[in-house]
């Protein structure tokens, strides 16, 4: 036997797989588009002019490092441990995906292409990839479900403020997974001068590693802030983040996957209940392993295979798959997964803005409401950080129809 | 030897092309699909592709997603596709059965008893849109190994240096598809695609098949000509979903296998 020590960073492999999870399960079509990205990719990561533009970007266009800080009054008032919450809803465009789509349409520009597609769900992924496709003066289309759509509108418009094209995708239901097929049939039709930018760690290999390498400025920053706030060498004893597909939680875990002392808790969309009615995303907690959009993970699926539509308030968590790393940190042991339901998403919420003066996006709503369950009982020595990964100003209609609450956006 | 390769043999020795026609199981109807299954060979169809209903057909256009909602609609299983096999095989033990679809409900009921299953329906070949070579030990070696025959696509941006990897593995037949794009987009044009076929036909023995874009009976005989045969799916799911009776969507069929076969 040796012992060396058995570290859980060192995949995928070179087949794209962490354990049996993740793959490049495309259409032929697309199988030299994905390879000739893995390519570009494996040389940017150690191309220092790369992560000098990345860095220089990360500071002076999105506001990194986002602060790590100590929510004193929720600590007070669950009366437990001590709870940090990183900030990455203060990045420019208000959640953590900007990480992500900064790195990909650099590699976008480095491979001469000049039109971005994205898919997206609440829009946040949507609204980034406008952004920086503004910034950089590329032609950005937009899948997104026309259910979304309809929801979502103030993203819609910003979205096309931001000069991109809106495509409302009425195709199967219209929702995030139908867009995804959409923006694969658009990349499929336009292979040679498009390139598309996957707003989650899940789709083929080399997305789900690329994605959580761009996401893991988050963790890395944690390390790094909470030693200057608490001490040198003081880890965080518990992780959580909420999970759709699951790239925030992704950035904050994997810096930490080989600090064994580090518990990590995903916090899947729960809706009205993991049931048999399938009224949640909870596809770790209620799905099985299967494949779809590239990769092999844990889907919601019906007995004959066909995927099924998951449910959430949120509708950044409403996706049927998760990323294939989460399935194997899931299946090891290494991180634990739980479920929350849109009710105590929503007191969640609520006590964010009434304890910290911090309006929460509906997503890390979730993550806040296990933080809630489990940090009375843990001891006051006990730092939890927490994910606050999105702003709430998306999520307020929704709210506030929750509340009984009439407000009108035209104001 | 499966199905396949005896009617490709045969073909052959005609000096004929092959006409290859895809349908969706259980589209609208179960009884429906299995009428106009039941009479392609005597409209001229050399192979039948079965298509097998998923949720996210994420290759395909407009007119096979629709076509697969409507037979999920109606309680279309991989089950009942392959009972659809097994009852035309009452009546018809020679023409080839390629099932084409996604991965996903294959993987769902396990690859070894899928191909159990499969071989005892009488199915000939398998076309997985979602399992280029690079995903191999997933199901074409298995199937291959089990005597089925794994149809390979071949693309547009199946460059000289991929092409050995796509062929390694392939049997039955080369699926040429002759678009970038999704299932059911613009015509195929038979000047463009005849360098793409030759530069496939000089690596491999296998018949090339062109398909995605061919819709009349005269892209039929165009696409044929440059190709040792064609596959005609979208237009005639679309005659299925304008709701023609059978006798009129198999004389459509016909039209084009008379097409191919002219060529």
């Amino acid at each position: 036997m040796n012992n060396l020590f058995n570290s859980f960073m060192t995949g995928p492999d070179e087949k794209g797989r962490f354990g049996k999870f993740g793959g490049r399960f495309v259409s032929e079509t697309l199988m030299p588009l994905i390879l000739s990205l893995e390519e570009e990719y494996e040389r940017a990561k150690t191309d220092d002019s790369f992560w000098d533009e990345m860095n220089d970007l990360w500071t002076h266009y999105v506001g990194r490092p986002s602060p790590l800080y100590y929510a004193n009054r929720l600590t007070e008032h669950l009366g437990g441990a001590k709870i940090y919450l990183k900030r990455d809803e203060l990045n420019h465009t208000g959640a953590h995906k900007i990480n992500n789509v900064l790195g990909q349409i650099i590699l976008a520009r480095r491979m001469g292409k000049t039109r971005i597609i994205a898919e997206t769900g609440a829009g946040q992924h949507g609204v980034a990839t406008a952004t920086v496709c503004a910034k950089f003066g590329l032609k950005c289309v937009v899948y997104m479900g026309a259910h979304d759509v309809e929801r979502q509108a103030p993203n819609v418009f910003r979205m096309r403020l931001l000069g991109a094209e809106v495509v409302a995708v009425t195709s199967g239901r219209g929702t995030l997974k139908d867009a995804m097929n959409d923006a694969l049939r658009d990349w499929v039709t336009n292979v040679r001068d498009t390139f598309y930018c996957i707003g989650t760690v899940a789709g083929p290999h080399p997305y789900p590693a690329m994605v959580r390498d761009f996401q893991s400025i988050i963790g890395k920053e944690v390390r790094e802030q909470l030693a200057e706030q608490e001490g040198e060498g003081r880890l965080p004893d518990t992780l959580i983040a909420a999970i759709g597909g699951g790239s925030n939680a992704m950035g904050l875990f994997y810096p930490f996957l080989d600090d064994k002392s580090v518990r990590m808790i995903g916090v899947e969309a729960g809706g009205k209940g993991v049931n048999d009615k399938m009224e949640h995303c909870a596809s770790l907690t209620g799905g099985r392993p299967g494949v779809l959009h590239g990769n092999l993970t844990y889907l919601l699926q019906d007995d004959d295979g066909q995927i099924l539509e998951g449910y959430s308030i949120s509708a950044g968590l409403d996706y049927p798959g998760i990323g294939p790393e989460h399935s194997w940190l899931h299946d090891i042991g290494r991180a634990e997964y739980v479920s929350i339901t849109d009710k105590e998403a929503l007191e969640a919420f609520q006590l964010s803005c009434s304890t910290e003066g911090i309006i929460p996006a509906l997503e890390p709503s979730h993550a806040l409401a296990h933080v809630m369950k489990i940090a009375p009982d843990l001891p006051a020595d006990h730092i939890i950080v927490m994910n606050m990964c999105g702003r709430g100003d998306k999520d307020i209609f929704t709210v506030a129809k929750y509340l009984g609450v009439e407000i009108n956006a035209g104001g | 030897m499966t199905r396949i390769d005896a009617k490709f043999a045969a073909l052959k020795a005609e000096g004929k092309k092959a006409f290859v026609a895809y349908i969706m199981a259980g589209d609208p109807d179960q009884a429906k699909s299995f009428e106009v299954m039941q009479g392609m060979p005597a409209a001229g169809v050399d192979v039948i592709e079965l298509g097998v209903p998923f949720t996210d057909p994420m290759a395909d256009g407009e007119t096979i997603q629709l076509a697969g909602q409507r037979a999920l609609e109606g309680g279309q299983t991989l089950q009942k596709t392959l009972d659809m096999a097994t009852e035309f095989r009452k009546t018809d033990d020679t023409t080839p059965i390629v099932l084409m679809g996604y991965y996903n409900p294959i993987y769902n009921r396990g690859v070894e008893q899928f191909l159990v299953d499969a071989q005892a329906a009488g199915i000939d070949g398998l076309i997985v849109v979602d399992l280029p070579p690079e995903e191999d030990e997933e199901l074409c070696i298995p199937a291959q190994a089990a005597g089925m025959n794994f149809i390979r696509l071949a693309t547009p941006t199946t460059d000289a240096k991929r092409l050995p990897k796509v062929l390694t593995n392939a049997s039955g037949f080369v699926y040429y598809v002759s678009i970038t794009g999704i299932t059911g987009a613009a015509e195929a044009q038979a000047d463009m695609v005849a360098p793409e076929v030759n530069r496939i036909k000089a690596s491999t023995d296998l018949p090339i098949i062109v398909g995605f874009g061919v819709k009349t009976p005269e892209t039929t005989q165009a696409i044929a000509g440059i190709a040792d045969g064609c596959v005609v799916g979208s237009a005639i799911v679309n005659q299925i979903a304008e709701g023609k009776p059978v006798a009129d969507i198999l004389s459509f069929v016909k039209s084009l296998s008379d097409g191919a076969h002219r060529a």
